[in-house]
């Protein structure tokens, strides 16, 4: 072997290069020295806190809401388990790869707003939710590949559920997450993205009442987001429960009268305000909007043409055709432009200049006066009465009664009605009022407008001689932590400037409505309780003469209206029914109403449904 | 005879092995740190007992390397290259797939990583060369054409795997012990003239030559907070786990980065996170204190070598350990891209441990041989 034992004179350069070479490996670990003494004693507390973040997660825990019962105690929106898929964007490295991987186990309903919104995601530790309400199949699958999943949990909440489904569907409405515009606005500056608030009805307008205040607790996680310790909770406080005034058997009842028809009923007691059964038809199922991530549906509700979101208790105005000769009559005696026994002449129609205003009755109904022209509803009376008083007595007596104005009923978006003037024409349209308009006014067409709850409140004050309440759905409230109930002030109402007297006749006049033969809403009398009302139909489209009705499709028809009360001595429920396009009062509404009052006052003798 | 073995006992270097074995121990320390948590069972043996096997095994290719002459093993060194690169090629036509590399070959039950015997062949092989051509007056092109194609072959080979990590080892080895034996001075401004021409070109190749995911990690590198949940994931929560252990560390098992996995690779790639966060700075020093101490009595064997073989063999050694060292350390301080390299003799694996172990036994072999003047 030719190898060399000696050093020789090129060796001693070569080691020392050697050390040469030791001293740039012991450059650089003095380097690394440096940087690690840098991370550990000079940035530590910078460091610890990443870590502590890393570790620490604070989850909020949603508060439960409080559940909503009739007024007798049943429950009406309570909360049920539900599985809910949820996803932590910091807890994956690849949060695309997890996403598509969990798009092939569940179905996720839109999926790429989803993984926009989730990839766009400010606060990588923030929770978002995937999907709401899993099956059974769909958490053992999920269950299955946690491993490929991280960061994706299965949480078990409670969920909102109407346990009626859509029944009351609009006076108890629905929860969903917080909008982005309700974030950026003050009274929703402490809820975070995914909160879930009240958006309609009782479960918005009451919301600060029931949703409680969510608590938080601190865990420690590790890297996929599991849960390992708990560090320290904060319980949150539950939302009150509350009672409403409706009563679920009458609310049952008003319901299936309505039935397919589009419209409105509203049931409430004279006496106080309190709404004993809302109806409103088309309506929606608040579950399918409470589960939230399906924004397709709520979109579907929006787009729908029958408008199921609209509540038409107080979103809907109608024109009150026939029954705003309440309002007339109370303005004629009150404003003593005509005695009750003055009588005139009805022909059938009334002239006025080159117009001929017609009466539903072609023939007309004879010698009227005012008792006689609520009873049979004679159009040709009130032109006269109208045309004598003018536009501004009818409507000071309107706004008495509450209408033209929103009736202060806690829900959103009430809308105000429509009562016109000479001052309200003037400053709207920037016209003068013509004279010929006030003979429409008179039998509620023309301008005027009024939801039914309006009307709901214009026959209470009837009934109980004078005091206009404001219509009311929230009877009494219950502390979840306390267990003590706390009773709604109940509101004084307002008395009306109208005299006794004048409403008397005016009651007799409604009584006889329902009693007397000739009266409009003779065909729906009950043998079991006698009740008062007028029927209104309600034009849609101005008939021109020799127009045949019949040819026209379902969108033309008049809308049927009944106002009433029961019993006619001393009432105690109001019952206002609105079917859209459903033709006369008398044929269309009134049955409606009349199975709602019997079905309140004397729930024992009436025929099983 | 005696005589010799006596002596042969007497100047055996005691301080190589008390420092190895205390390196040994913070490792496997830190292996059963990061698996205390899988519950035991006969099936699955730990981490840490399959490390304490590994480390066994590696001890008998220690004392083979230590106690056979080395100049006889030297003499393998072109057959072993030969074999090395010829498994490198296999690797293509049969090697498995893991974690996106193929860097395996497989015979029957037995896996084995060639381009483990990639290394020692050709740090053998380059030791060889130089010594049976000295360069008296330095190395100048003529004398570095042969090398240096050899040293490509198993390099280029290594890096299509692609496995970079052990391909810039293999060109560590190699500048380590072209340095030392030295560059002729004309020679080396000729080159230093020539490579600052062809940097752009020649960076130009390297990084369309590159994986995605390795023009990621270097990306990630110089900017890790651009994308901090993906490709600079790795080195940001290295940081975070060394940073905040402070001087004295979380103590073992308390380490909140790496047991609740937020640090990768936490047996492997990332250990020296593990490490400093469970013992902090002071573990830092101490783990810097016994690697320089390696790295110094590899250099002194090389100073007391009596012959080029011994001397290249030791350079190209320490060079191949400080070189996984430096990369793997400076990776999880975040000075040095997420480069896949284990922490020599520190970093769960079975064969880095036998390769690091034998190349030790080697340097052992070189320093007992010291005194043997003649044959």
């Amino acid at each position: 072997m030719k190898a060399r034992y000696f050093p020789a004179e090129e060796t001693q350069e070569i080691q020392t290069r050697a050390y040469w070479f030791f001293g740039f490996i012991a450059t650089v670990l003095i380097v690394y020295l440096a940087r690690a003494y840098d991370l550990q004693i000079n940035q530590k507390s910078y460091f610890e806190g990443l870590a502590e973040s890393n570790r620490m997660r604070v989850v909020p825990i949603p508060a439960s809401r409080g559940i909503i019962f009739d007024r007798h105690g049943i429950p009406l929106v309570n909360n049920i388990p539900s599985f809910n898929l949820y996803a932590v964007h910091g807890d994956m490295q690849d949060p695309e790869k997890v996403l598509t991987r969990l798009a092939g186990l569940v179905s996720i309903d839109a999926l790429p707003r989803l993984r926009k919104e989730f990839l766009d995601k400010k606060d990588p530790y923030g929770t978002i939710k995937i999907k709401e309400n899993l099956s059974l199949a769909e958490i053992a699958k999920v269950e299955g590949h946690s491993l490929d999943l991280p960061g994706v949990q299965i949480t078990a909440e409670l969920r909102r559920n109407a346990a009626y489904g859509p029944l009351a569907a609009h006076s108890v409405g629905y929860v969903g997450e917080v909008s982005k515009e309700q974030l950026a606005s003050e009274r929703y500056q402490n809820f975070r993205q995914g909160d879930r608030v009240g958006q309609f009805g009782i479960e918005q307008a009451y919301d600060t009442l029931i949703r409680g205040v969510p608590g938080q607790k601190w865990i420690e996680v590790n890297v996929v987001g599991q849960e390992l310790n708990l560090l320290r909770i904060n319980k949150p406080v539950e939302g009150d429960d509350i009672f409403l005034t409706l009563d679920l058997d009458l609310q049952k009842v008003a319901e299936e009268a309505l039935g397919e028809e589009a419209g409105s009923i509203v049931a409430i007691d004279p006496t106080n305000g309190e709404i004993l059964a809302l109806v409103s038809h088309p309506a929606f199922n608040p579950n399918d909007l409470s589960e939230g991530t399906s924004a397709g549906t709520l979109l579907s509700l929006l787009n729908d043409k029958g408008r199921p979101l609209m509540n038409r208790a107080i979103h809907a105005q109608y024109p009150p055709g026939s029954t705003f000769k309440i309002i007339m009559s109370a303005a004629l005696l009150e404003s003593k432009d005509a005695l009750p026994s003055n009588s005139i002449n009805c022909h059938g129609f009334f002239q006025f200049g080159n117009r001929a205003f017609r009466d539903w009755k072609k023939g007309g109904h004879g010698s009227v006066d005012l008792h006689r022209a609520i009873v049979e509803s004679c159009d040709v009376y009130f032109y006269q009465m109208g045309n004598r008083m003018g536009v501004d007595t009818i409507a000071k007596f309107a706004n008495f009664l509450g209408l033209g104005k929103p009736t202060g009923i806690p829900l959103a978006s009430e809308k105000s009605g429509l009562i016109p003037s000479t001052v309200w024409k003037q400053k709207v349209l920037k016209e003068p009022w013509y004279p010929g308009e006030t003979l429409s006014v008179s039998i509620g067409q023309g301008y005027v407008l009024v939801t039914p709850l309006q009307m709901a409140a214009m026959i209470s004050a009837v009934a109980n001689d004078g005091i206009l309440y404001t219509p009311r759905l929230l009877l009494k409230s219950k502390s979840r932590q306390t267990g003590e109930y706390q009773a709604v002030p109940v509101a004084t109402g307002a008395k009306v400037p109208i005299s006794k007297e004048t409403l008397g006749i005016i009651k007799s006049a409604l009584a006889d409505v329902v009693a007397t033969p000739h009266g409009t809403a003779y065909g729906s009398r009950s043998a079991l309780i006698p009740f008062a009302g007028k029927t209104g139909t309600a034009q849609v489209v101005v008939m021109k003469k020799g127009e045949v009705k019949k040819a026209l499709s379902k969108e033309v028809n008049d809308h049927a209206w009944f106002v009433s009360y029961a019993p006619v001595d001393n009432p105690k429920i109001a019952v206002v029914v609105l079917v859209e396009h459903g033709g006369h009062g008398g044929s269309a509404a009134a049955p409606l109403a009349k199975r709602v009052i019997e079905a309140y006052l004397a729930p024992s003798k009436q025929p099983s449904l | 005879m005696p005589l010799i073995q006596q002596r042969r006992f007497d100047i055996f270097d005691w301080s190589c092995f008390v420092v190895t074995f205390m390196i040994f121990g913070i490792g496997l320390l830190t292996i059963y740190s990061v698996t205390s948590a899988v519950p035991f069972s006969l099936v699955q043996m730990p981490l840490y007992l399959k490390q304490v096997f590994w480390i066994f095994l590696g001890l008998i290719v220690f004392i083979f390397f230590a106690t056979v002459d080395y100049h006889e093993i030297a003499r393998f060194a072109y057959p072993l290259y030969i074999v090395a690169v010829i498994l490198l090629i296999l690797v293509f036509a049969t090697g498995r797939t893991i974690q996106g590399a193929q860097r395996w070959v497989t015979f029957g039950t037995f896996s084995f990583q060639p381009s483990e015997l990639a290394k020692v062949s050709t740090l053998l092989l380059l030791a060889k060369y130089f010594s049976d051509h000295p360069a008296n007056q330095g190395l100048n092109i003529q004398k570095l054409f042969a090398p240096a194609g050899l040293l490509l072959i198993p390099t280029l080979l290594v890096l299509k795997q692609p496995d970079l990590g052990t391909a810039l080892a293999l060109l560590f080895i190699f500048f380590s012990i072209v340095f030392v034996i030295g560059l002729r001075s004309k020679f080396l401004i000729y080159l230093s003239l020539l490579s600052l021409m062809l940097v752009p070109f020649i960076g130009q190749i390297l990084w369309s030559g590159l994986k995605e995911y390795q023009k990621d990690r270097i990306l990630t590198f110089l900017n890790p907070a651009a994308d901090p949940m993906g490709s600079g994931w790795h080195l940001i929560q290295s940081k975070i786990a060394i940073g905040s252990a402070g001087f004295w560390g979380k103590g073992i098992v308390g380490g909140t980065q790496s047991q609740l996995k937020f640090l990768p690779e936490r047996a492997t790639d990332f250990i020296f996170a593990v490490f400093s966060e469970e013992w902090g700075f002071r573990g830092v020093v101490i783990l810097f204190i016994l690697f320089t101490f390696l790295f110094w009595w590899g250099i002194d064997v090389a100073n007391k070598s009596k012959d080029l073989l011994g001397i290249l063999i030791a350079v190209g050694t320490v060079g191949l350990l400080s070189y996984y060292f430096l990369v793997n350390v400076g990776m999880a301080l975040g000075v040095l891209p997420v480069v896949g390299v284990p922490l020599p003799f520190v970093s769960y694996g079975g064969s880095a441990m036998i390769t690091n172990l034998g190349l030790l036994g080697l340097l052992l072999n070189i320093k007992l041989k010291r005194f043997v003047l003649f044959h």
